[in-house]
């Protein structure tokens, strides 16, 4: 079938440099002595810690267990011992910690219990259940789970399988696709099928022609008309939204998903994932990595999730003295690591060796000439050196205007401009301070309101008192009208009633506090044994003999009504001795 | 610390002015072959004062020198600003024209990026407002040994009617206001040549293969070139077709004055112009419909550098009304 191909503005032919790696077939990695596996493997959820120091896992045990919406499973990646839980440094570019669990493999690779999951038995929820509950995200880098891409697939038209790779240097969904491509179809058929999808289109960059052939004779043996459409390889013709509007002419505006417009996107490692997951019942513990750049033997391995990268950097041939940091992900949208001892995570899909002979550092900034350059590039079509001069004034509404958060960080127009500015590194900045100051603002807003919510339960309760008093006022003045003279108290209290009823309110409260008073004898000296009475008495006595209770009277029937003294203390004390 | 994207492309500001240079040298060769060498000592005096003026600037302001005269677009405008003028002209006028347009338009602004007017530009019309007389001194195609021109560049004795002549636009202007005779007429003068003025085709023609160079090296885009010559070349049609006797055809208008400078040169100039794609058009064309005018209606022979200063102004609207739609957004903004 021939697929029409649209193209999307702007994109840059940066050097591929796909050759050092696509040759090396896809090699497992030897298990580290140590595994960290972070509990945080979706950067939008983290998942409940299940393990404890000293206990033994196996592999493909739960270790985390998912939380909230956009949680998933966690996974032992080979059996061994927990050694500890701690917080651990993760590969992001803030450095910052996670919480992890550490694991000492003992070799054996001892699996749980797992078998097939007969997804078209068991109905459509449990199908994404399992999913979830094997920790399948999109392995493409931006780790999104996958269940919940499915679920929002009623009405999807199109199944887009993402093996465009558009990024330099990194191999390792070629090389996946040229090994297991019926693998990686089974897997999206499974999707395909979960998500309602008449038709299922593979787009694959033309600079990989053994992908593309893998995946076709694959597609032919499986006889289900499949599409494999070759796509010019123009990067980032692998972001989803680009891959999206090649491959059908849809695009997919900042915020929307693809499924809203009847289109979802997978990558070719989560259709091999969910495969597994599927036909044996694994959960993600490994996934395929390019190890690259300033290296002698560049390749592709399998490598468990939680394996540290130093571990893993020995493969690719000693480490060359000119490397100067090591890079995760491309060159386009990848970042420095902040230290080595960082593990694989679901999203790790490349680590480049950098020196600066492959990646020099750019020369200085210089002013802006408008060229337009980055205009041309960006493939969200916005005008970045507008967006850079809003950004370098603070002028982040502006900014906004322009439609910043359009912007996809590609860094095609950081890689255009002649003036050498970072553009990407402003939009960043632009869109970090943007959001701290919502952040801000919704605290203050908060706040705000809980302060005005204060105020007005405070109006109100004095509203609703004030409302009391005067229906008791009222009710008082009445009870007085009926009954001029009644008692003693209340006669006394009757004329200046009549002149204040203030003041009768204040002397009926007075009445009626003091028959509480008299009410609210002590309940545990009422009703004593005779005997009992004779101990309490001789108690008081004793104490007023020692000088404790001042003032209080000798009678035993008439105990002080509020005992909170302090000096009461011991004496109820040895009472209860 | 660095972050992505760790690759660049090879391009700098100063490859960018290294092009346009270069794609300037085929309208200087044929006005050296064709007026004279002249133009090659107002271009070192130009460049030489723009280096200097640039360099006191940038030290005055504190910035980095080195970093920032290597870039080359101070050239640039002295080029420019020395295409623009008569050859002729004395030395003084040429350093106060680049001192104009390098202090006052370029870094009384903020420096390279920040000018909101072209300073080549600002550059002639503050020349021709205050020396009218010099500015208006064009030596005719080969008519002048370089001697001569060195003498009058440098500053010898000007008994000038005796070699200077009126430029093809100028005549033709000052012809029809006299009401002596027709376009028709006018064009058999010896000021004319075949498509503009006399020997001028050459030196446009020159700058329009400077101008593919750009284009086909990616420097400009073809917006703001075809919308300049379109939108000249269809006012001019439309009164030529109207009357033939009273305006000269497009071809001629293309062909005259800075019509090509100002289509590959003038109006792309990135910093000052407009920036979308829509609002190149509506900069481009606005130039040209002016300077028509100005051309034919207005108090001076050729209206471009005005033109283009109006246009100027008009660039933060014109921007902001023009642009484009954005990935997916299938509404236009308003």
């Amino acid at each position: 079938m021939i697929a029409r191909l649209f193209g999307f503005h702007g994109g840059i032919k940066p050097d591929a440099h796909k050759n050092e790696s696509a040759g090396s077939p896809i090699r497992p990695a030897p298990i580290p002595s140590r595994l960290v596996v972070p509990l945080r493997q979706s950067t939008r959820a983290t998942s409940e810690c299940l393990v404890v120091p000293g206990q033994k896992v196996l592999k493909g045990e739960r270790i985390g267990a998912p939380e909230g919406v956009l949680g998933t499973a966690v996974h032992a990646p080979t059996s061994g011992t927990v050694l500890e839980v701690v917080e651990h440094h993760m590969p992001h570019p803030s450095g910052l910690d996670t919480l992890s669990v550490v694991i000492e493999p003992d070799g054996e690779e001892r699996w749980i219990e797992h078998g097939p999951f007969d997804w078209k038995e068991r109905s459509r929820d449990e199908a994404l259940a399992h999913l979830r509950d094997c920790g399948i995200v999109g392995l493409g880098g931006a780790t999104f789970p996958s269940h919940i891409k499915l679920g929002t697939g009623t009405g999807i038209e199109v199944l887009i399988l993402n093996g465009a790779e558009c990024e330099p240097w990194i191999t390792c969904d070629d090389r996946l696709m040229r090994e297991r491509a019926a693998d990686i179809l089974t897997g999206a058929q499974i999707l395909r099928e979960l998500i309602g999808a008449p038709r299922l289109v593979v787009g694959i960059e033309d600079n990989k022609p053994e992908a593309i052939a893998a995946m076709r004779t694959a597609a032919e043996a499986m006889g289900t008309g499949i599409e494999v459409v070759p796509i010019p390889a123009l990067y980032p013709a692998g972001g989803e939204k680009q891959l999206i509007r090649v491959l059908t002419g849809i695009e997919i505006p900042y915020g929307r998903l693809g499924g809203e417009f009847g289109v979802q996107c997978f990558n070719v490692g989560t259709a091999h994932a969910v495969y597994r997951a599927m036909s044996f019942g694994e959960p993600l513990v490994s996934r395929v990595l390019t190890l690259t750049g300033n290296v002698d033997q560049p390749g592709n391995y399998e490598v468990l999730i939680g394996t540290p990268i130093e571990d893993l950097l020995p493969l690719a041939g000693p480490r060359r003295a000119d490397t100067d940091r090591i890079i995760m992900g491309g060159p386009m949208m990848g970042f420095a690591l902040p230290a080595l001892d960082v593990p694989v995570v679901k999203a790790t899909n490349c680590l480049i060796s950098a020196s600066q002979k492959l990646f020099p550092t750019p020369p200085p900034e210089q002013a802006c000439i408008r060229c337009g350059a980055c205009a041309r590039a960006c493939p969200a079509e916005l005008q970045p050196f507008e967006l850079y001069w809003h950004s370098r004034a603070k002028n982040f509404g502006k900014a906004q205007e322009y439609n910043l958060f359009d912007c996809i960080e590609c860094g095609c127009c950081a890689y255009v401009c002649p003036s050498h500015i970072p553009l990407v590194d402003y939009f960043r900045f632009s869109k970090s301070e943007i959001w701290s100051r919502e952040r801000e603002k919704n605290a203050a807003d908060q706040a705000r309101e809980r302060f005005e919510f204060r105020n007005w339960r405070q109006e109100r309760e004095k509203e609703e008192k004030a409302a009391k008093l005067a229906a008791k006022a009222a009710e008082t003045r009445a009870k007085l009208a009926e009954q001029p003279a009644a008692g003693e108290g209340a006669a006394a209290a009757a004329p200046a009633a009549e002149e204040d009823p203030k003041k009768a309110l204040i002397a009926a409260a007075l009445a009626r506090a003091k028959a509480q008073k008299a009410a609210s004898e002590p309940k545990n000296t009422d009703g004593l044994s005779a005997e009992t009475q004779a101990e309490i008495a001789e108690i008081d006595r004793r104490r007023q003999a020692l000088g404790l209770a001042e003032g209080a009277e000798p009678a035993p029937d008439a105990a002080p009504a509020a005992p909170a003294a302090p000096d009461d203390k011991p004496a109820a004390s040895t009472r209860d001795a | 610390m660095i972050h992505s994207p760790y690759i660049r492309k090879p391009a700098s500001v100063q490859q960018v002015m290294f092009t346009v240079l270069l794609a300037l040298v085929p309208g200087i060769a044929a006005y050296v072959w064709q007026v004279g060498a002249g133009i090659l000592v107002n271009l070192a005096i130009a460049t030489t004062v723009a280096l200097a003026a640039e360099a006191l600037m940038l030290r005055l302001r504190k910035r980095p020198v080195m970093l920032s005269l290597g870039d080359l677009s101070a050239v640039v405008t002295a080029w420019l600003v020395v295409l623009c003028f008569p050859t002729i002209v004395p030395w003084w006028v040429t350093t106060l024209a680049v001192l104009v347009a390098i202090v006052g338009a370029k870094h009384l602004y903020g420096g390279l990026g920040q000018n909101p007017f072209n300073p080549a530009m600002v550059a002639y019309c503050t020349m021709i407002v205050a020396y009218p007389a010099l500015m208006s001194q064009w030596p005719p195609a080969g008519q002048l040994d370089f001697a001569t021109q060195l003498d009058l560049i440098l500053g010898g004795a000007r008994n000038l009617d005796a070699i200077t002549g009126a430029t093809a636009l100028d005549a033709l202007r000052t012809g029809l206001r006299v009401g002596e005779a027709d376009v028709a007429t006018l064009l058999q003068q010896k000021a004319f040549g075949a498509l503009g003025g006399r020997g001028w085709e050459w030196v446009a023609g020159g700058y329009l293969v400077g101008g593919l160079f750009l284009l086909a090296r990616g420097v400009i885009t073809w917006h703001m070139p075809t919308a300049f010559i379109v939108a000249l070349a269809t006012i001019a049609g439309l009164f030529w077709l109207v009357h033939p006797e009273q305006f000269a055809s497009p071809l001629f208008h293309l062909a005259s004055g800075g019509a090509m400078l100002a289509a590959f040169f003038i109006v792309t100039d990135p910093i000052s112009g407009a920036t979308t794609p829509r609002g190149k058009l509506l900069f481009a064309a606005g130039v040209a419909i002016i300077a028509y005018l100005i051309r034919n209606f207005g108090a001076y022979p050729e209206g471009i550098a005005f033109a283009v200063l109006l246009m100027n102004m008009c660039v933060p609207l014109i921007d902001m009304k023009t642009q484009p739609r954005v990935f997916g957004h299938r509404e236009e903004k308003p």
